[in-house]
Parts: C-alpha cells; sequence; structure tokens
C-alpha cells in the first residue's frame, strides 16, 4: 500500500504551555519549557463503503478518528487499553481493538463499524440475534459484541485455531465452548454472556 | 500520549536506519503493548516508524526444510497456517493460548517478541521500578508478587516475560533474525534472545540500538506430540500463572520449556534428559536455585504437575 509521506507539523499553541509563556512574563529564572509540537497527518479510509479523508494528529486512535471525527459514535469506548472489545471494529475482514491502533497505521484500510452492518430498519442477522434473544442488558458493549461475533463466524469459516479446539488438524466447529473462547476478549459488565452466546449460535445454525 | 511523528519505510534497512539515526525514535508494528504504554505514558517515543511496508509478512520455507516467519506475520495468521498447525503445533497452540481474537489479530511476531512485561508496577507509574526508571527500585519485592518470577530474577527485578508465544520459539530452538542501520544481518538463537534482569532489568533484549528484527525462523521439525498447558486465574483471556510448552517424542523423551516463571521463556535442556521417567526430576533440575516468595510459591508444585499432566496428554491413549 502506497503512503506518501507529507508531514505537516502545526503548533498546537492554545491551551499549551508554550502558549501561556508567551502571554504571560516568565518569573526570574522560571524555566519556560517547550512542548513538543504534535504532528497532524492525512490519513484516507473506508469506513462502511464510503472513503473518508482526515487531517489528524498522528496520535489520535482508530477508535477516536471514528467516534471524535467521523460521529461514528456506535463503536464504544470501554476500557481504551485492549481489555474489554467495546471497541471491536472490523478493518481489513479483522477484528481489532480500535483503542489500540493509530488512525494513520490505517490508511487505505477498510473499516466496518456497527452502523456499516446494519441498520433498525434492514438489521443483520447477528444483530437481529441479540435482539431476539436478548444479547445485552445495558447495551455497551454490544456493538463489539456483534462486530466480534460476526468476525468469529467467519474465523471459524476460514479455519483460524482456538485454545478450545482439541485437533489443530480439524475444521474448527461453532460449538458452545469455542464462542465462550472466541469472544472473551468482549467483556460484558452485565454478564448477557448466555444470551449472547445463543444469538450467536443461532446466527451460526449450531446450538448454545 | 506525548506528541511524535510517524513515517513509513519501505525497506528494513530504512527502518533500522531511521531507528537509529533520530532520537527518541522507535519502531511500531502491531502497536497492541505499545500504544497501551503511551497511553500510559510509560513509553514516550518523539517518533513512531511503522514497519508495515517493508513485506516482512510472508511464512517461507526455508533450504534446510524449516519456516521463516516474517516480523509483520500477525499471530492469527501464524496459528492458522497449515504448516504452522501441522508440524509446529505447539506454536499454533502457545499462540491460541494467548490475548484475545481481537489482539491476536493485530499483534505480530516480532512484536510479540518484544512485548514488556505485564507487572503491576511496571504499569504503575508512581510506582518505582528498574525497568521503567532506572535505579527508581523495585516495587514489586516485598509487595504483591503472586504474578511475578520465581527464578532468574535479580534484586533489582522480579518481572515475568508475558509472552506464550516465545515459550514455543524457545522449545522449537528459533532464531530472531535482524538487521541494522548499516546493512549487517545476523541470526540470535532464541535462547540468548531475552535477557535475565541483573542489575538492568531495562535491558530486555539483546538486540542493538536500531536493530530490527526482519523474521523468526524454525528448524526442520522435529515430530512427537505438541502440547501447551497454561494454567491461569480464569479460563482465557489472562496472563500465565505457569505455563509448559513440550514436544515430547513416543519413547518420552523431548523437550520442555516453562511460561509465567522468569523474566525469559524458562528452558534448562539438562532437565529435559529426565523427562522419560515423569515431572519431577526436570522440574528439579529446571527450577534448581529458584527464589520464590510467600506470594507465588505455589507456582513451583504447580510447574510440577502442569508438567505431569503434559506428560500424561502426550502418551499415546
Amino acid at each position: 500500500m502506497g503512503f506518501d509521506l507529507e508531514f505537516s507539523r502545526r503548533d498546537l499553541l492554545a491551551g499549551s504551555a508554550a502558549a501561556a509563556a508567551l502571554v504571560s512574563a516568565p518569573k526570574a529564572g522560571a524555566q519556560v519549557q517547550m512542548q513538543t509540537p504534535a504532528s497532524m497527518m492525512p490519513v484516507e479510509l473506508t469506513v462502511n463503503g464510503e472513503r473518508r479523508r482526515l487531517d489528524l494528529d498522528t496520535r489520535t486512535t482508530l477508535l477516536d478518528a471514528l467516534r471524535e471525527h467521523l460521529t461514528l459514535t456506535g463503536t464504544k469506548k470501554g476500557c481504551d487499553h485492549g481489555q474489554c472489545g467495546a471497541c471491536t471494529v472490523i478493518v481489513n475482514g479483522h477484528r481489532i481493538n480500535a483503542c489500540l491502533t493509530l488512525a494513520v497505521q490505517h490508511h487505505g484500510d477498510e473499516v466496518t463499524t456497527i452502523e456499516g452492518l446494519g441498520a433498525p430498519d434492514r438489521l443483520h442477522p447477528m444483530q437481529a440475534a441479540f435482539v431476539k434473544h436478548d444479547g445485552y442488558q445495558c447495551g455497551y458493549c454490544t456493538p463489539g459484541q456483534i462486530c466480534s461475533a460476526v468476525a468469529v463466524l467467519d474465523e471459524i469459516k476460514r479455519g483460524v485455531p482456538s485454545h478450545a479446539q482439541a485437533d489443530l488438524l480439524a475444521p474448527p466447529q461453532p460449538t458452545n465452548a469455542e464462542m465462550r473462547e472466541r469472544m472473551s476478549g468482549n467483556i460484558c459488565r452485565c454478564g448477557a454472556y448466555s444470551n449472547i452466546a445463543e444469538a450467536i449460535a443461532e446466527v451460526a445454525g449450531a446450538k448454545a | 500520549m506525548k506528541p511524535f511523528t510517524y513515517e513509513r519505510p519501505k525497506t528494513p534497512e530504512q527502518a533500522a536506519a531511521a531507528v537509529a539515526t533520530r532520537p527518541g525514535a522507535k519502531f511500531l508494528a502491531g502497536g497492541t503493548n505499545l500504544l497501551d504504554l503511551m497511553k500510559l505514558q510509560i513509553e514516550t517515543p518523539q517518533h513512531l516508524v511503522d514497519v508495515q511496508d517493508l513485506g516482512l509478512n510472508r511464512i517461507e520455507p526455508t533450504s534446510d526444510g524449516g519456516l521463516r516467519i516474517g516480523a509483520f506475520v500477525t499471530n492469527t495468521a501464524l496459528a492458522t497456517d497449515e504448516r504452522v498447525r501441522r508440524h509446529y503445533g505447539v506454536l499454533a497452540r502457545a499462540i491460541a493460548a494467548g490475548a484475545s481474537g481481537q489482539l491476536r489479530n493485530k499483534a505480530t511476531t516480532a512484536g510479540n517478541l518484544l512485548q514488556r512485561t505485564r507487572c503491576p508496577y511496571f504499569y504503575d507509574t508512581n510506582m518505582p521500578c528498574n525497568k521503567r526508571r532506572p535505579g527508581s527500585g523495585c516495587a514489586a519485592i516485598g509487595g504483591v508478587t503472586r504474578q511475578l518470577a520465581v527464578i532468574g530474577s535479580s534484586d533489582a527485578c522480579v518481572a515475568t516475560n508475558p509472552s506464550d508465544m516465545a515459550v514455543a520459539m524457545r522449545v522449537l530452538d528459533a532464531k530472531v533474525e535482524t538487521v541494522s542501520a548499516d546493512g549487517a544481518r545476523r541470526s540470535i538463537p532464541i535462547a540468548d534472545f531475552h535477557r535475565l534482569p541483573g542489575d538492568s532489568p531495562h535491558i530486555e533484549t539483546n538486540l542493538g540500538a536500531g536493530e530490527l528484527i526482519t523474521a523468526v525462523t524454525l528448524p526442520a521439525p522435529i515430530g512427537g506430540a505438541h502440547l501447551y498447558r497454561k494454567v491461569r486465574d480464569r479460563a482465557s483471556y489472562a496472563f500465565a500463572l505457569v505455563s509448559v510448552a513440550a514436544v515430547i517424542q513416543r519413547d518420552g523423551s523431548g523437550r520442555v520449556a516453562f511460561g509465567g516463571v522468569a523474566h525469559k521463556p524458562w528452558r534448562v535442556e539438562a532437565a529435559e534428559a529426565s523427562l522419560p521417567s515423569g515431572a519431577k526430576g526436570v522440574t528439579a533440575v529446571a527450577f534448581e536455585g529458584a527464589r520464590p516468595t510467600h506470594d507465588n510459591a505455589f507456582k513451583l508444585p504447580l510447574a510440577t504437575r502442569a508438567l505431569a499432566a503434559t506428560i500424561a496428554e502426550a502418551r499415546p491413549a
């Protein structure tokens, strides 16, 4: 993937220590600490089939780019450290934690969020199954659970092995034990796990 | 996070040179560990050199019948590769036992080897830590040490290496291939790759400044039963208290390495001679000189029992 590097460095003066130092006379002997300026870069993403161009501080995570810059707030920020799975999105066909990756790492990538899977009038089968089986209580982890579950079924189809598998050379099956293992990166504080498992099992055509 | 600049070079040599010449520069692969540490300002790089465009994402056969795994191959891709599942099952099993599906999709082979400890005192920036701030002391010693090292530790550091993958790499005698800024290439046996903490726990590997991992190579397959047993506080998505990577042949001989017990994957080749006669003889030698704490002394009998269960699992039914 081509990526021409053009740094557009921009000093973010407003609110910074440097700005404060400029407008108030420094006390005699006081250290004026200059902050390293933020670095801005252009990033192009295809989000839910639509091309989006952004100019972002390099520090912007994919999660913050989606939520704060593209106002796609379906993807949730839970722990912001890759531990809870609320921010799970599908990038180039693979589920990842959007909080633990920089938007600039995904220049040119295709991102699918919960908004891209379905909408209230045309639910994705996994969304419909979560509604039918009551696979949530507060709903905060749900977009991540659903994105993860959709990707899990694809991983099983592609033969991605799991810790629950006895035979590494046999094709993995969508059993309850497999689902529990493969979904372990999505935490539900309300504890809707058994209903989540039933929803996924229905879409997989298996028994929970 | 502190501000940083970002680039994506096209060749491994350019990447190595970029990190070697720019102050405060670091390689960025999957980012699943580095970005977490940057958010906490435990890592504060001024420049990130993203290695995704270096062509290091292939798994290829080597001339001596082994495999060369590109540094940027994801943990999922590595565990899914048919050759790995068939001939290096211990590696596929170790990877599947680590982290979550989302993290394995992003984490890379080289990044996994370079991940930092999950010692809670390393993560808590209010605490002294010789790894985070050399010379500041170790808050873990005398603190809560349930997860921490029982052997190979020092008075400066009792952290463990958190990797599952590296334990399997150790039992398979993998080699780490690198390139430096001047174009020099070398191959480091995995046994010599990670360091014990000694009095410089902040130096975790024997890589030079700007030295870039390009691949990990596995020797030709050695057959046998490939097993990885991980004991942890919950059934999935938790770091090991103790793990056992083993390749056991039909006659009961074999190789074994332990995870969750030391600053590096723990393998004592001399201990393997007694593998055919059971676990106790192996761990007696492998953990000779152990320095467990009150909190983690359970890891020693646990290692023996985990190995005994692994040996039993390897026995043909």
